[in-house]
């Protein structure tokens, strides 16, 4: 599902990621590793599509609305609430049953209570959560997931933990982590960044 | 084309530019006739213009590989773009120059909102000065290069658009109408503009040419030792 | 097509609902276009022509308008919320569109107190000058979104934009100018139309590669 050869991008004048080789079939689990500032933020936002290769080449088999990245920043409006948020996400990627799908993960990851609260009074934990939902609420082919466990509380962790054993099966996963230990019943592949 | 002449491109470009501006000099102060009214201050015009039509050149050239960094994503085209408009920005400026040189032998002031052509070149200046604003904020990478082709291909529409603007607002700003030379020229005039418009080409493609090499060089010594930090 | 245009409206009403909780550009802009009618009140001397004035109307629409585009992309790019709609399906010109159509909304709001301000501090409006601003206000949103996002890219953002905007500013100035000042304001307003049409299909058509990265 994708592919790159000798996968290179440059900042400016700095080299962040050079003579990436990367294979991962459909259905892999993927655990990319290494210490921050090795490129690890700069290959998912590659695979991801947010960022152009400036060296070697890269395949991602997948459309872009079959693809579900969680970044370093939420991605949700702070002024508007969560229900607002799902909701402008569910119709751009013309979600099946928007409002059904919606209710069900805010429920499924503790934030119905919360749902007509602007985003902004959120807690950091509650905004990783709420950027799961996002970035779960299209039934995603391909989970691209930069340090998804941060922020989390036990709760939210153990919550996060049985969603993505849940989802094991039905799709593909490239996820950075600074644990990847916690991962590795999942893992089928590991990648690591000097 | 020789073999000398194809390894030797870039001083061939600029021995001919050197030749046909001489030329060109020597032809516009010896043998073009002096004109009735306007005497020796009209023999700017053979400068004035031709360096004005190389500015234009300059730029659509800079657009044209601006849309090749677009659509081809040909590489090495968005480094030959921004050449071009920075050669287009340097003949731009001394257009505005002589032009103001022009209008103070000719009418007396230093700057004139009746020439259609000056104000026209006062505009693009602004835009394409913005142009490099826009680059060194911008950190290298394939953002830049789209950003920059984008703008420059903005640039070339705003040309006409421009002159339109300029030509409309005539009707209500009412300047002081200065009486300009005529478009008819005598065959020896012309045969002295062509020269004077094929020597600015000249060296305009020369330092072009030029400029394009030393920033490749910069780059690929840049890269050189990269490989060996 | 249609499709298409659900995006752009989900977006467009995205942008509007976040002004309508934040109110942040819009009352800027009010206040803004106020003060400087009264700041060109003192700058024209007294014996200033009426038509003088016309003119000022649209420095204070341009600026105005430079006010309310320079927050335009901010969010998006300090929380990287563009990251989301790039990600998105949708088409990136779509982005443009309601990102342009929401702006027009805000110069719109604010017009509707300046042209009555104008009217009471200086002279009266025609139909000639209204038909000029809302040409005029689709030109300035239209290059305005594309160059607002092009100088939220770089590092000085609040400075670039002014530079990057006005020399394409000058052609709307001479066309809404013309219409408000000049005798046969139909030639004025057809070319503020022709600079809309002209302008609007390049922005529309560039604005995928100047959010890419």
């Amino acid at each position: 599902m994708i592919h790159a050869r000798g996968l290179g991008r440059r900042f400016g004048e700095k080299r962040v990621l050079d003579g990436v080789d990367l294979d991962l079939p459909r259905g892999g689990f993927m655990v990319v590793t290494g210490p921050n500032g090795s490129g690890k933020t700069t290959l998912l936002r590659l695979v991801a599509g947010l960022l152009v290769p400036t060296a070697g080449e890269l395949h991602v088999d997948v459309a872009r609305e079959r693809v579900g990245f969680l970044g370093h920043e939420p991605l949700v409006y702070r002024e508007l609430t969560a229900l607002e948020n799902l909701d402008l996400y569910g119709r751009l990627y013309r979600v099946p049953e928007r409002r059904e799908r919606i209710g069900m993960l805010l429920e499924r990851f503790g934030l119905w209570g919360a749902r007509n609260e602007r985003a902004d009074s959120f807690s950091r934990g509650m905004l990783q959560r709420l950027a799961l939902c996002r970035t779960l609420l299209h039934d995603p082919d391909l989970l691209v997931l930069d340090e998804p466990f941060s922020s989390l509380d036990d709760e939210g962790a153990a919550l996060l933990d049985r969603e993505l054993a849940g989802l094991r099966r039905r799709a593909t996963f490239l996820v950075a982590t600074h644990d990847p230990e916690r991962l590795a019943p999942l893992a089928t592949a590991r990648l690591g960044f000097a | 084309m020789s073999t000398w002449l194809r390894n030797n491109q870039v001083p061939a470009l600029a021995g001919l530019a050197a030749v046909l501006l001489c030329s060109a000099i020597a032809l516009v102060f010896f043998y073009a006739p002096e004109d009735a009214d306007q005497g020796l201050s009209q023999k700017i015009f053979y400068f004035h213009v031709p360096i004005a039509l190389t500015a234009y050149a300059c730029f659509g050239w800079g657009a044209w590989k601006a849309l090749l960094v677009l659509w081809k994503r040909t590489s090495g085209a968005d480094l030959e773009s921004y050449v071009a408009i920075h050669q287009g920005v340097i003949f731009g400026a001394l257009t505005l120059i002589t032009g103001s040189i022009w209008a103070k032998i000719s009418w007396g002031v230093w700057w004139t909102w009746s020439e259609k052509q000056l104000v026209l070149f006062l505009v693009l200046f602004l835009f394409y000065s913005a142009y490099f604003m826009l680059r060194f904020s911008v950190e290298a990478g394939p953002q830049r290069e789209n950003l920059c082709a984008v703008y420059a291909l903005f640039g070339v529409v705003l040309i006409p658009v421009s002159f339109l603007a300029i030509r409309l607002s005539q009707r209500f700003i009412h300047p002081t109408v200065f009486t300009s030379r005529g478009p008819q020229m005598s065959t020896a005039q012309f045969a002295t503009f062509c020269v004077a418009l094929a020597a600015m080409i000249a060296l305009a493609g020369a330092l072009y040419r030029v400029e394009l090499l030393s920033k490749r060089l910069d780059a690929r010594l840049r890269e050189l030792r990269e490989l060996l930090a | 097509m249609s499709a298409y245009f659900h995006d752009v409206a989900v977006l467009a009403r995205k942008d509007l609902r976040l002004e309508l909780r934040v109110r942040n550009t819009v009352p800027a802009m009010l206040l803004f276009v106020v003060a400087a009618l009264v700041v060109f009140h003192f700058a024209l001397p007294s014996d200033s022509s009426e038509l003088a004035a016309k003119g000022m109307l649209w420095v204070a629409i341009v600026f105005t308008a430079l006010l309310g585009l320079t927050r335009a992309f901010v969010a998006e790019r300090e929380q990287r919320l563009i990251d989301g709609l790039l990600l998105a399906p949708c088409d990136r010109s779509a982005i443009w569109l309601a990102k342009t159509v929401a702006m027009l909304g805000f110069l719109v709001l604010a017009e509707i107190v300046a042209l009555p301000a104008f009217a009471l501090f200086f002279s009266g409006i025609d139909g000639a000058t209204v038909a000029g601003v809302a040409l005029a206000d689709l030109g300035i949103c239209a290059v305005g979104t594309v160059l607002a996002a092009m100088a939220v890219a770089g590092r000085a953002r609040e400075l670039l934009l002014p530079l990057l905007f006005l020399p394409l500013a000058i052609p709307i100035v001479v066309g809404g100018v013309g219409a408000s000042v000049a005798g046969e304001s139909g030639r004025y307003l057809g070319f503020l139309a022709l600079y809309d049409a002209v302008f609007a299909i390049i922005s529309w058509a560039s604005f995928e590669y100047v959010v890419t990265e």
